[in-house]
């Protein structure tokens, strides 16, 4: 049950996009079709979703206070924390390059309509996002960290979705000339965002 | 106008990094619910955009191509370390405040769309002040969100109770509390790029 709250809480309540504001860049520059869209919101779901449970592991094992004790008693009291950003991103820069070449090797079409994506991953703000935020809730196993990690994920992939089908409607209605493109995406993304909010306070 | 000073004076503006070139978005937003965390962020955003082009334009003839994404991010990562460190030191209660957004200066657009597009080519000194240029631009932007969000959302500044102080609660003035809510903030971006635009035809998309 606490998996399903964790869950659900990460897609409505506490979404990257209308809560925290996270990946804003790529999520205003690739919203023109629903297509394309749907296509980095996947990459964005999977590569959130290993990364956060290999910094989780991390984080655990060697960057906590106290956390290499496994490595003997010299080490109880070594604290690390203040590597944790370095980390994080090496991590997560690497992820993404492995990622990368092996969908590269197994699956070329997929690839292929990926391919300028997934590089741009790597400096996505929802991924570190994902990864910061992990450290700071102090969630206790990794079942919960990967409940966390792929309900962003989806939280994302919906809000960039969304606002693309919301924009390929956009472009037959009369919009004033100032506020075309970016300036009516914001609005409308904060009018989505009020609607997102009365999803708050629910428990499960 | 001089060259040096041009650099410096339009990203304030014409090539304001919110409202044109779109980056670095998602700190702007989230951290101008007061004006104090927004002035903390836009200081440290403006030292580690200036310090890390400054940095990565002396070694741009030394990166190798191909990895230089993960040279870039090393530099930035150390600097927002040092950033972090010197806040919590200082500012704890900011610090707390800012809580993960301190972190995410590494993936903040306008860093990475800085080195790319201006350190990479450019001399040591350009870059420098095109990076105080960018940060000081992000920061007129966060400075005016969090006057606005404070101001209407909890009636202060800087946590001094200005509303109160004039008198307006006894006239029936109420806070507005959907100013401080996260979807608002990007309601007024969406206006203050209106009002830049209606200004400034030649901004306008088609």
């Amino acid at each position: 049950m606490e998996y399903i709250n964790i869950f659900i809480k990460s897609i409505f309540i506490d979404n990257m996009i209308f809560a925290f504001f996270l990946g804003m860049c790529s999520y205003l520059a690739v919203s023109k079709t629903v297509k394309t869209s749907a296509g980095l919101g996947i990459a964005v779901t999977a590569v959130l979703t290993i990364t956060t449970i290999v910094n989780f592991w991390i984080d655990k094992y060697v960057l906590r206070p106290g956390a290499l004790s496994w490595l003997g008693e010299n080490f109880a009291n070594v604290d690390l924390s203040f590597l944790s950003l370095i980390m994080f991103i090496a991590v997560i820069a690497a992820i993404v390059q492995i990622l990368e070449m092996v969908v590269e090797k197994f699956s070329p079409s997929l690839y292929n309509s990926l391919g300028i994506f997934l590089p741009l991953i790597a400096v996505n703000c929802a991924v570190m996002g994902g990864s910061l935020f992990m450290q700071q809730r102090d969630y206790s196993n990794v079942g919960e960290v990967a409940c966390f990690a792929a309900g962003s994920g989806l939280g994302w992939f919906l809000a960039i979705v969304g606002i693309a089908a919301i924009r390929e409607k956009l472009r037959y209605s009369h919009v004033p000339p100032a506020l075309k493109g970016v300036g009516i995406t914001f609005i409308i993304t904060g009018l989505m965002g009020m609607a997102f909010m009365s999803f708050m306070g629910i428990k499960l | 106008m001089s060259n040096n000073l041009k650099l410096f004076t339009t990203p304030l503006a014409k090539n304001n990094p919110i409202t044109v070139q779109i980056l670095g978005i998602c700190s702007c937003l989230a951290v101008t619910a007061q004006l104090k965390p927004a002035v903390v962020m836009a200081l440290s955003v403006t030292v580690v955009v200036a310090l890390s082009n400054f940095i990565i334009s002396l070694l741009r003839n030394t990166i190798p191509p191909r990895i230089r994404i993960i040279v870039q991010l090393v530099v930035v990562s150390a600097l927002v370390i040092l950033v972090n460190q010197v806040l919590m030191a200082f500012v704890y209660d900011v610090s707390k405040q800012l809580s993960v957004y301190v972190g995410l200066i590494i993936t903040n657009c306008i860093v990475m769309g800085r080195l790319e597009a201006f350190a990479m080519s450019h001399k040591p000194f350009e870059s420098l002040l095109d990076g105080i240029g960018n940060g000081l631009g992000y920061g007129i932007i966060l400075v005016i969100l969090g006057f606005v969000r404070e101001l209407l959302g909890s009636g202060t500044l800087w946590g001094y109770p200005v509303m109160e102080k004039l008198g307006m609660y006894k006239i029936g003035y109420e806070n507005n509390g959907l100013v401080i809510m996260a979807p608002m903030a990007l309601i007024l971006v969406g206006i203050i790029i209106w009002i830049q635009r209606s200004k400034d035809k030649d901004l306008q998309e088609n």
